[in-house]
């Protein structure tokens, strides 16, 4: 069997499943289950493109490279580790009366939905296929972030439901202009749409209309990257939905539409030698990551906060792959790597801090590590390892791109810089006194599981000291197909 | 090129091109909900009928079926989904007038010039029959975000969203006869999940703020109340 489809198989089952089963106290752990599963087949898929190098499925739809199947490894690990996570989340959020049965059902299948919309938007060859299973994603996600029913959550939820819609649209369009691009020139009329055959052929292409086409499929898939200023939607849907979608939401759903710009600006370099879709991806990069460190200054929700910082990264990988060349795009690929596990790992500790506390207000959230010290260096740690301190994978990429940019760019080290420096300022005025600082009375301990946390900023903190062998032979390999050379 | 040179088939496709953009226009500025899902059928069912001509003039078959799937989601299924909302929710009385309708009518004629502009480059390449129909295309896309803009009525918003959706398929078919057959099925699922998702939304927005104004959304922001 080709090694892709066990990957695809196990959500799309997945799905039907937990709606029979979903109303059953042991939904949770079979949706754990599922997701250990998946994990298992993403990393069965890894070894096949180790040895082999490229995977494809019979039929051509489906194609796994270096690039892609790193993120298919992270995005079936953190998928696991969140539904670990989530399983005591929900349980304790069901007592506390915030969801019923029938809305654990919901969200089971719809956990799993977003799964499989993930796993086919990273698999798949096809550009009208990736569209597709985008849009899916926001359709699988958008009764998650209003499942709690508050006016607040139904309103991000509209948010989310409206901009995203819209805004994907516009990548639509950009699809259909690919496919018009390549109409003209000798590809066969079935293979317009497919990945490599347009890589491939890209130079033959009308670089007017690849242009064109480009700037649709930047702004469409760039709003799902949370890139200023289309970003509205991503901070209220973050912050209201319930905190495992935060983590998934965060971790995955933006790296996977970084992966859709970052495919799109590919095809478009091989049209065009002017550069200007790297400089546009320069340009919403640097302007998302400047307008996210301000706004981390004005916040009053811990998830809002960590939204923002989300917007910063994102930005700065923008930023990073606009620059292209080998060192800046494997910076960016680690970015994306440590990122996705720092900031999930920190989503998860938020969730707990905030059942400790009985509200998401920063002004009432104190004295955690009094009161449950795993939560309050879990949430230390994690903000940390976010703001970018040594010896932490985050500053091991940041590193490498701001050295990237003083190669290239070098004055815009400055605002790269200065903003790294406000951004720090900005968590720390909030994390320290929610984490150092009096109790308040009564407040008690939880039950609460950090394995999943600690495990995720450990493998950070790995990456950060060295990153093992193969590992940096994979992001070689994904450096020389993105940028055309390796920096090893 | 002057109009009378052109094939009565391409006229054709014009004029019908020209009633699905009018149709465009009139939802713009309708303020009666149940004409405004009414005319959103009209234009589906002028997009699935300019399909059918392109796919007689042109030869490509499989865009029938394209056309329709068209007529079942765009002219039939979604609107009778809407009306059914519309009447269950009690709004088939309701008139919501547009706010400074000149301006928002000109603004949008002004979109219809800027879509010929920007799509110049891309009609002087093809060489297909039907070329000049692509700023069209774009067009509804754009007028379906500026009625997106304009109106505050969350069907309204719908309707709009939906009107992008026709724009997007109007522009698979007349700059390259349709995408592969994968992706419009795909596509068709996205749209019908979409407007299923509305119907339930609907009821929830109604719950939480007592109206279905989407200005009444507003509690999150950065600025503590």
């Amino acid at each position: 069997m080709n090694p892709i489809f066990p990957v695809l198989l196990i959500p799309l089952l997945g799905v039907p499943l937990l709606l029979l089963i979903g109303h059953s106290r042991r939904a949770a752990q079979v949706n754990v289950l599922l997701n250990v599963a998946g994990f298992g087949a993403s990393l069965w898929l890894a070894l096949e493109v180790h040895d082999r190098g490229l995977v494809m499925s019979p039929g051509r739809q489906l194609f796994v490279d270096a690039f892609n199947v790193y993120l298919i490894v992270l995005t079936t690990f953190v998928g696991m580790t969140t539904a670990i996570f989530s399983a005591p989340y929900m349980e304790h959020e069901r007592q506390r009366g915030r969801v019923n049965q029938r809305r654990l059902q919901l969200y089971h299948a719809s956990y799993q939905g977003f799964m499989l919309a993930m796993l086919l938007t990273l698999s798949t060859n096809n550009m009208g296929v990736m569209w597709v299973a985008m849009e899916g994603a926001t359709l699988a996600t958008v009764l998650l972030v209003s499942l709690y029913r508050t006016p607040e959550s139904i309103e991000a939820a509209w948010k989310y439901f409206i901009l995203c819609g819209v805004g994907i649209a516009q990548a639509l369009f950009g699809t259909v202009l690919l496919y018009f691009a390549a109409s003209g020139s000798d590809v066969p009329a079935e293979d317009r749409l497919l990945w490599t055959v347009l890589h491939a052929h890209s130079p033959s292409f009308d670089p007017v209309v690849m242009m064109l086409a480009f700037v649709f499929l930047l702004v469409g898939y760039g709003t799902k990257v949370g890139l200023v200023p289309l970003h509205n939607w991503l901070p209220d849907a973050h912050s209201e939905g319930p905190t495992p979608m935060s983590a998934v939401l965060s971790g995955l759903l933006l790296n996977d539409a970084l992966y859709a710009v970052v495919r799109s600006k590919m095809l478009v370099d091989g049209a065009l030698d002017s550069g200007l879709p790297g400089h546009l991806m320069m340009g919403f990069g640097l302007l998302s990551f400047l307008v996210a460190v301000l706004f981390l200054h004005r916040q009053h929700d811990i998830k809002r906060l960590f939204s923002y910082s989300s917007i910063e990264h994102m930005g700065l990988m923008t930023f990073a792959f606009g620059i292209g060349g080998p060192l800046a795009t494997f910076g960016a690929l680690l970015h994306m790597t440590v990122h996705s596990l720092t900031k999930s790992a920190i989503f998860v500790t938020v969730g707990h801090a905030a059942q400790l506390a009985g509200t998401q207000k920063i002004d009432h959230i104190r004295g955690l590590i009094r009161t449950q010290p795993a939560i309050g260096w879990g949430l230390l740690l994690g903000t940390v390892a976010i703001a970018g301190f040594p010896p932490f994978g985050v500053f091991t990429s940041e590193f490498l791109l701001l050295s990237a940019t003083m190669k290239s760019w070098p004055w815009l080290v400055v605002p790269l810089l200065a903003g790294i420096a406000i951004a720090f300022a900005g968590l720390f005025r909030y994390i320290q006194p929610m984490v150092y600082g009096a109790a308040p009375e009564g407040q008690q301990p939880i039950r609460a599981n950090m394995t999943a946390v600690y495990l995720h900023l450990l493998l950070v903190l790995w990456l950060g000291l060295a990153i093992p062998g193969p590992l940096a032979r994979w992001f070689g390999e994904a450096t020389t197909l993105i940028a055309g050379s390796s920096p090893l | 090129m002057a109009i009378n040179e052109l094939s009565l088939d391409q006229q054709g496709i014009i004029l019908l091109a020209a009633l699905v953009l009018f149709s465009s226009f009139s939802m713009l500025a309708q303020p009666r909900l149940l004409s405004l899902v009414n005319t959103f059928a009209l234009q589906g069912l002028l997009l699935s009928a300019t399909t059918v001509l392109v796919a007689l003039v042109s030869g490509h078959h499989h865009l029938y079926l394209s056309a329709l799937l068209t007529l079942l989601l765009k002219a039939l299924l979604i609107p009778w989904m809407l009306r059914r909302l519309v009447n269950r929710l009690g709004l088939h009385g309701e008139i919501e007038p547009l706010e400074r309708p000149n301006l928002v009518l000109l603004g949008a004629a002004a979109l219809v010039v800027f879509c010929y502009y920007v799509s110049l480059p891309i009609v002087q390449l093809s060489t297909m029959l039907t070329r000049n129909t692509i700023a069209i295309s774009m067009s509804v896309v754009l007028l379906g975000m500026l009625m997106m803009i304009a109106r505050r009525q969350v069907v309204a918003h719908v309707v709009g969203f939906m009107s992008i959706e026709n724009g997007l398929f109007f522009a698979a078919v007349v700059s390259t006869y349709g995408m592969p057959m994968v992706v419009e099925l795909g596509i068709a699922f996205d749209v019908l999940v979409a407007a299923v998702l509305f119907g339930v939304f609907f009821f929830h927005i109604r719950e939480s703020i007592d109206s279905l104004d989407v200005d009444r959304l507003n509690r999150l922001s950065e600025v503590e109340r």
